[in-house]
């Protein structure tokens, strides 16, 4: 299975993605510049973490209109899974794949720690692998983190399965004052993840956690 | 021509940045305000263009950049 890595001028977690791809059986990672255009050859594809184009103007704001955008436009329309990690979750948002918004954290300060996360839905392709009494331990580090939308868009991602992720109570509990705790939502297909904790940072119990692996070998199931 | 495009958090948006320069304001003993928000302004220089062009070409840079539609409202004034 062939994993697209973005990089955006200031990425800076696509190489975490690649080492964890490189170490799933039957997975390759490739990066792929926001200049190309066509995603035809991958099977699943990464938005990285980082900073593109400095966060000016509001996170993920101007990344949203690199070329490869269509092509992940197209790639989501096939049913291919995309993962938005972070920043990748901010351009995902800002180019209106995902529904709501990601605003300033509720205490204004940038947070790097760790969080504890509960999958709120197992039967995507994202999830399948999550055992169901599983709290995942991850770190985030985000200024813009805090998942808020108005209340029609919030009944309507509960009551569609869309909320992929929540923080739990342990490690401090919601870390930014996102809505109803969640950290990561999908597209109404399913087929698109935005999280704003780093799975690709949790992958390898050397680094404190590996519940974050689960993410990417659930992926590993889909073949669209 | 230029324009003068003022973005700002629409109501109920949570603003910390503006939460805490009141908050500072009020430490100082700056005493009176209720409560203070931060926008974004944004200046355009058209060169020589009618008013309303200036006017389309900032109402869709705001439409599909400058403002996000889902956090954010915006106006602008026109000037020579």
């Amino acid at each position: 299975m062939k994993f697209a890595i973005i990089v955006f001028p200031g990425s800076n977690c696509d190489h975490d993605a690649y080492k964890v791809i490189e170490n799933i059986d039957g997975a390759t990672p490739e990066f792929v510049w926001h200049k190309e255009n066509n995603l035809s050859g991958y099977d699943s594809i990464i938005v990285p973490g980082g900073f593109s184009y400095g966060d000016y103007l509001r996170a993920g704001a101007i990344a949203k209109f690199s070329p490869i955008m269509n092509a992940i436009i197209s790639a989501s329309k096939s049913g291919k899974s995309i993962i938005g990690i972070c920043n990748g979750f901010q351009i995902l948002i800002e180019a209106g794949l995902l529904p709501g918004a990601l605003i300033n954290n509720n205490g204004v300060k940038f947070k790097s720690k760790q969080v504890s996360l509960r999958a709120e839905n197992f039967d995507t392709i994202f999830t399948n692998k999550i055992p169901k009494d599983k709290k995942m331990f991850m770190p985030i580090a985000h200024r813009q983190g805090n998942y808020i939308a108005d209340k029609e868009t919030l009944e309507r991602v509960s009551d569609n399965g869309q909320i992929a992720f929540t923080y739990t109570s342990d490690a401090g509990g919601n870390p930014n004052g996102s809505c109803l705790d969640i950290a990561g939502i999908f597209n109404k297909n399913k087929n698109i993840l935005g999280m704003m904790p780093h799975p690709e940072r949790a992958s390898d119990i050397l680094l404190g956690s590996n519940d974050g692996e689960l993410i990417f070998q659930s992926m590993m199931g889909n073949t669209n | 021509m230029k324009a003068k495009v003022y973005i700002s958090y629409k109501e109920g948006i949570l603003d910390p940045q503006g939460k805490t320069v009141g908050g500072a304001l009020d430490s100082m003993g700056i005493q009176g305000i209720e409560d203070l928000r931060i926008g974004k302004y944004v200046e355009i220089d058209f060169g020589n263009i009618s008013k309303q062009k200036a006017e389309e070409i900032t109402d869709e840079s705001c439409r599909k950049l400058l403002a996000n539609p889902n956090t954010e409202t915006y106006h602008f004034e026109l000037e020579d």
